[in-house]
C-alpha cells in the first residue's frame, strides 16, 4: 500500500497518536484513561504506520520488538509490586512518593503509576505484535 | 533471611551480562553471593547449635494463607549450609568448566537460580511458599539437564526428570493443603506442635501418600529411580550440585521435617523404610553395572539416598544420627567424585571409568582428590565416611530386624565399594599416561576441598558434630540430642560388618569385568524397569489427548465458537435454573428515545452481519454494533469503556481486513441443520445474558463494595478515576493476571502465524 495522502497524513498524525497515548497513561489515574486504553491507543498509532510504510519501518517506529515491550511491560507490573514487601507489607500494595518537581509542582508517583505502564507497554506489544506479523505476511 | 534467598535469585538474573562483560573476572564476582551466604549461614551455627530457632516472616497475599516465612534450625541449617557452600565450589567449576562454551552466562544463570530455590526449599516455613520453591527446584533442574538442548537425548531426560517430579510436585500441593486443614496452619513451626491432631484426622492416608509421593519421586527413590541416572545429561557441575548433593536430598529433607508430624509407626514408617531399602539394594547393584563414570556415580547417589531414607523412616533415635552423618559425608564425597569425573572427562574426552588407566602422575591434585572421596565412600578409617558407615550399620543392626537389616547393608555397601574403587581409583592406577596434563585449579580445587572435607570430618568428628550435626538430628527428632561419633568402638559387629564390605567391594573390583560380562547377559531384564511404565504412560497419554483433541479441536472456527458458547450457556443456564431465585422480579426502568434509536441500530447492525453475503459487509456491519455500544456507554456515563471499545473496534476491523487476505472466497456452505443449530445456540446465549443482566442490575448485594471504592478511591488510592483505581490498585492482581494471559495469547498468536509463514505455500 503506497498511497501518498496516507503517508503524508501519517507522518503529521503518527506523533499525535503516541502523544496522545501518553497523555491518556498520565492522566488515567484522576480523569477518563489509563494504560489499558493508552496502550490501544499507541498500538493503532503503530498499525498506521505500518499501513502506511509497511512493517519493517513499524518496527523501527517502535524502536525495540514488540516482544520485548510485552516482556517490559510484564516486568514493570510484576515488579511494582516488589516494593512494599520489603517493607514487610503484602504484595502490589501501592506505594506514593510526592515529588516536587520545579515548573511542574508537586507530583503524585506510585507505584500504581509503574503498574499502569507495565499495562501500556503489554497491550502495545501485544497488538503490535499480531498486527506487524500480519502485515508482513501481505 | 528472605533477603538472602532474594540476593541470589537477583544473582541469577544478572549472571548472563556479569558473564559477558566481565570476562575473566565474572567468576570472581559470580562466586561471591554464595560464598557470602556461607560465611553467614556458619555465622549462625553458633546460635543454632545452642538450641535456638531463627524465624522471620513477611506476608505475601495474606488473603491466600501465603506468607514468605523462613524458619532456620539445625536441619535447615544444614542444608542451607550444604546448598551455599557447594554451590561457591560449583559455580567457580562451572565457569572454568564450560569456559568456551557460548551460553556460559545461561548455565550461570540457571545455577543461580537454582540455588535461590533450593534455598528457599530448606528455609521455608510456609507449606505453600515450600511448594513453590519445590517446582522452582524441578523447574530449573529440567533447563540444567536440557542445558544442551541440541541433543535428543538431553531434552528427553530433561522433560523425564520434569514430568516425575512434576507429579511429585503436584501431590505436595494438595498434600500440603490438607495438612494444612488438618493441621489448622500451613505454618511448619505450628504443625510441628499439632502432630497429634494430624495423625487423628480422617485425611491423614492421603496426606501421608501425597506427601510421600513429593519425597520419593524428588529423592529418586525406587521405583520413580529411572530419572536420576538419565539426568547425568546435564554438564558435570549440575550433576554434582543437583543430582547428587542438593536437589535430590530435597525429599529427604521433607521427610524428615515433617517426620515428627507425620511419622510414627504405621504406613509412613512402613512405606519409607521399605522404600529406602529398596532403593539402596537396588541403586547399589545396579551402580556396579554400569562403565561410564556418570551413570556409575548417579546409581551409586540412589542408593546413598535409598541409605538415608531408610535411616529417616526408621525414626530411631540411633538412625537419625546416623542419617544426618551419612547425608554430610555423601555430599562431601560424592560431590567430589562427581567433580573429579568432569574433570577427566575435560582432560581425556573419555566418559567410560574403565578406559582411562595411569593418570595419577599426569594430574597428582586431581587424582590426591579422587582417592580421598573413593576410599571416604569405600568407609576406609579414619575419613567420613567410614563413620557413616559404622553409624548405619549400628542403627541397622540395633533396629527391628538386624539381621536382615545387615545382610542388606553388607551386600549393599559391598557394591558401593567396589562403584567407589572403579570411579576414584582406577582411571589412576596402571601404566602412566604422560601425555595428560593436569586440569586447571578451578577443576582440581573444588573436588580436594571437598574431599578434604571427608578428611576434617573424620578426624575432627566432636568438632562437626557439636557445630552442626548434633542440632540438626534434634531438629529431626524434636528434642536436643548429641551425636558421638568415635573411630574405635572395639570388636563389635559392626567393625566386622564394615571389614566384610570392604572385603567383598575389592574382590568385586578386581573381577569387575567378569561383573559386567555378566550384566551384559542380564540387560534384557533392564527392560522390566519401572522406565518403561513411564514410558507406557506418556504414550497412553499421547492417546488420551488425541482422542479428546480430535473430539473438541476439529480446526474450525465455528465448532470452536459453538463449543465455546454452547458450554457457556449450559452451565451458567443450569446454575441460573437450579439455584437462581424464580420470584425475582426482572429489572426494567423503561428507556430513552436516544438510548432506544442505539438499541435498534445496534439490532439492525446484528442481523445485517448474521445475514449479509458479502464479508466486508459483515464486517462494517460488526463494526457499527461495536460503535453503538460505545455510545451506549457514553450515555451511561462510562467514558473509559467507551474510549476503550472505540479502539478496540478500530483494531478489530483493520486485522479483519489484513487477515481477508488469507481467507478463502466466501461462500455458503451451511446446511439449514447446522444454520438452525447455530440460530439455537446464538438464541440461547443471548436469553441467557440478557436474563442475566436483567437480574444483576436488580440485585444489589455487593453495594457495600462499588461505595467503599467510590469513598476510599481518591482518599487512600491517590486517584479520582475510580475505574482506573480499581485496575492498578484494588484489583491489580487480577489484572496482572489478565496482562500475562495476553501477552500468552500474543506469544501464541504470533508463533501460530510464524509457523505458518514457515511452512510451503498450499501444504
Amino acid at each position: 500500500m503506497t498511497s501518498l495522502i496516507l503517508r503524508t497524513t501519517t507522518r503529521f498524525v503518527h506523533p499525535l497518536l503516541v502523544l496522545f497515548s501518553l497523555f491518556l497513561l498520565w492522566r488515567g489515574h484522576h480523569e477518563p484513561g489509563g494504560g489499558f486504553v493508552a496502550g490501544l491507543v499507541a498500538a493503532t498509532a503503530a498499525t498506521l504506520f505500518a499501513l502506511a510504510y509497511g512493517p519493517a519501518e513499524a518496527a523501527r517506529s517502535l524502536w525495540v520488538e514488540p516482544q520485548t515491550l510485552l516482556g517490559a511491560g510484564l516486568f514493570a507490573a510484576a515488579a511494582s509490586g516488589m516494593w512494599p514487601l520489603v517493607r514487610g507489607e503484602p504484595y502490589l500494595t501501592a506505594r506514593w512518593l510526592e515529588v516536587n518537581v520545579p515548573g511542574l509542582g508537586a507530583l503524585d508517583l506510585g507505584t500504581p503509576l509503574l503498574f499502569d505502564v507495565g499495562v501500556y507497554l503489554v497491550v502495545l506489544g501485544a497488538v503490535a505484535r499480531i498486527v506487524l506479523a500480519l502485515v508482513e505476511e501481505e | 533471611m528472605l533477603v538472602a534467598v532474594l540476593v541470589v535469585f537477583a544473582a541469577a538474573a544478572a549472571a548472563p551480562w556479569i558473564t559477558r562483560w566481565a570476562g575473566r573476572w565474572a567468576r570472581w564476582i559470580l562466586v561471591l553471593p554464595p560464598a557470602a551466604l556461607t560465611a553467614y549461614f556458619a555465622s549462625l551455627a553458633p546460635a543454632i547449635a545452642a538450641g535456638e530457632v531463627l524465624l522471620s516472616a513477611r506476608d505475601w497475599a495474606p488473603a491466600l494463607g501465603l506468607r514468605l516465612s523462613f524458619r532456620l534450625d539445625g536441619w535447615s541449617l544444614l542444608f542451607a549450609l550444604l546448598v551455599s557452600g557447594f554451590g561457591t565450589l560449583v559455580v567457580g567449576y562451572a565457569a572454568e568448566h564450560l569456559r568456551d562454551h557460548p551460553q556460559l552466562g545461561r548455565f550461570q544463570s540457571f545455577l543461580l537460580l537454582f540455588m535461590a530455590s533450593m534455598l528457599g526449599v530448606v528455609l521455608a516455613d510456609n507449606l505453600l511458599a515450600l511448594f513453590v520453591f519445590w517446582e522452582l527446584t524441578s523447574f530449573s533442574s529440567y533447563l540444567l539437564i536440557g542445558f544442551d538442548h541440541e541433543q535428543a537425548g538431553a531434552r528427553r531426560a530433561a522433560l523425564q526428570a520434569l514430568l516425575v517430579t512434576g507429579v511429585g510436585g503436584l501431590a505436595l500441593l494438595a498434600g500440603a493443603l490438607l495438612l494444612g486443614q488438618a493441621g489448622g496452619s500451613l505454618e511448619i513451626t505450628e504443625l510441628l506442635v499439632r502432630g497429634e491432631a494430624v495423625r487423628s484426622h480422617s485425611a491423614h492416608a492421603a496426606i501421608v501418600t501425597l506427601v510421600l509421593l513429593a519425597a520419593l519421586t524428588k529423592s529418586a527413590q525406587f521405583p520413580f529411580h529411572f530419572w536420576l541416572p538419565d539426568a547425568m545429561a546435564a554438564p558435570t557441575a549440575a550433576s554434582a550440585y543437583l543430582h547428587s548433593a542438593t536437589m535430590v536430598k530435597a525429599g529427604i529433607y521433607l521427610i524428615a521435617r515433617l517426620h515428627p508430624v507425620l511419622g510414627g509407626e504405621g504406613a509412613w514408617q512402613a512405606v519409607v523404610v521399605a522404600g529406602g531399602a529398596v532403593t539402596l539394594f537396588a541403586g547399589a547393584w545396579l551402580a556396579v553395572a554400569q562403565t561410564y563414570m556418570k551413570r556409575l556415580l548417579a546409581y551409586s547417589t540412589v542408593a546413598a539416598l535409598g541409605a538415608i531414607t531408610l535411616l529417616i523412616g526408621m525414626g530411631s533415635e540411633a538412625a537419625v544420627k546416623a542419617g544426618v552423618v551419612f547425608l554430610v559425608a555423601h555430599a562431601g564425597y560424592k560431590g567430589a567424585l562427581f567433580l573429579v569425573a568432569g574433570a577427566l572427562e575435560q582432560a581425556t574426552g573419555e566418559k567410560d571409568a574403565t578406559r582411562l588407566s595411569g593418570l595419577a602422575r599426569a594430574m597428582p591434585w586431581t587424582a590426591a582428590a579422587a582417592a580421598i572421596a573413593a576410599l571416604s565412600m569405600a568407609g576406609v578409617p579414619p575419613l567420613l565416611g567410614y563413620l557413616a558407615k559404622e553409624s548405619l550399620l549400628g542403627a541397622v543392626l540395633a533396629g527391628p530386624r538386624p539381621s536382615w537389616g545387615a545382610a542388606l547393608v553388607v551386600l549393599a555397601s559391598m557394591a558401593l565399594v567396589g562403584v567407589a574403587l572403579v570411579a576414584g581409583i582406577g582411571p589412576f592406577l596402571g601404566r602412566s599416561a604422560p601425555q595428560r596434563r593436569e586440569v586447571s585449579p578451578w577443576l582440581w580445587a573444588p573436588p580436594l576441598l571437598l574431599a578434604l572435607l571427608s578428611v576434617g570430618g573424620g578426624l575432627f568428628p566432636g568438632a562437626l558434630s557439636s557445630s552442626l550435626l548434633s542440632a540438626a538430628a534434634g531438629a529431626v527428632l524434636g528434642r536436643p540430642v548429641a551425636i558421638e561419633l568415635a573411630h574405635w568402638h572395639g570388636l563389635d559387629a559392626a567393625l566386622g560388618l564394615s571389614v566384610l564390605s570392604l572385603g567383598g567391594g575389592a574382590l568385586l573390583w578386581a573381577g569387575h569385568g567378569r561383573v559386567l560380562q555378566a550384566a551384559g547377559r542380564l540387560r534384557p531384564l533392564a527392560r522390566l524397569g519401572p522406565a518403561r511404565a513411564y514410558g507406557a504412560t506418556l504414550i497412553a497419554l499421547d492417546r488420551a489427548a488425541r482422542w479428546q483433541t480430535r473430539l473438541l479441536q476439529s480446526g474450525y472456527l465455528r465448532r470452536y465458537i459453538v463449543i465455546v458458547v454452547a458450554s457457556t450457556v449450559g452451565t451458567a443456564g443450569y446454575a441460573l435454573l437450579t439455584r437462581g431465585d424464580p420470584s425475582t422480579p426482572l429489572h426494567w426502568t423503561g428507556a430513552r428515545a436516544h438510548e432506544l434509536a442505539v438499541a435498534i441500530l445496534i439490532v439492525a447492525a446484528t442481523a445485517m452481519a448474521a445475514l449479509s453475503s458479502s464479508r466486508l459487509a459483515a464486517v462494517a456491519a460488526m463494526g457499527a454494533v461495536g460503535y453503538g455500544l460505545a455510545l451506549l456507554f457514553v450515555f451511561f456515563s462510562a467514558p473509559d469503556l467507551a474510549m476503550t471499545q472505540i479502539v478496540v473496534e478500530t483494531l478489530t476491523v483493520v486485522l479483519f481486513v489484513l487477515a481477508f487476505h488469507h481467507l478463502p472466497r466466501f461462500s455458503d456452505r451451511s446446511t439449514t441443520a447446522d444454520r438452525l443449530r447455530d440460530a439455537v445456540v446464538a438464541g440461547a446465549a443471548g436469553l441467557l445474558l440478557t436474563t442475566l443482566v436483567l437480574l444483576a442490575t436488580r440485585s444489589r448485594l455487593h453495594a457495600r463494595i462499588s461505595e467503599y471504592y467510590l469513598e476510599n478511591s481518591a482518599v487512600a488510592a491517590h486517584g479520582r478515576n475510580v475505574v482506573n483505581v480499581i485496575l492498578v490498585d484494588f484489583r491489580s492482581l487480577d489484572t496482572l493476571g489478565e496482562i500475562v494471559v495476553l501477552a500468552t495469547a500474543a506469544v501464541g498468536a504470533y508463533a501460530l502465524l510464524k509457523l505458518r509463514s514457515a511452512r510451503p505455500e498450499g501444504s
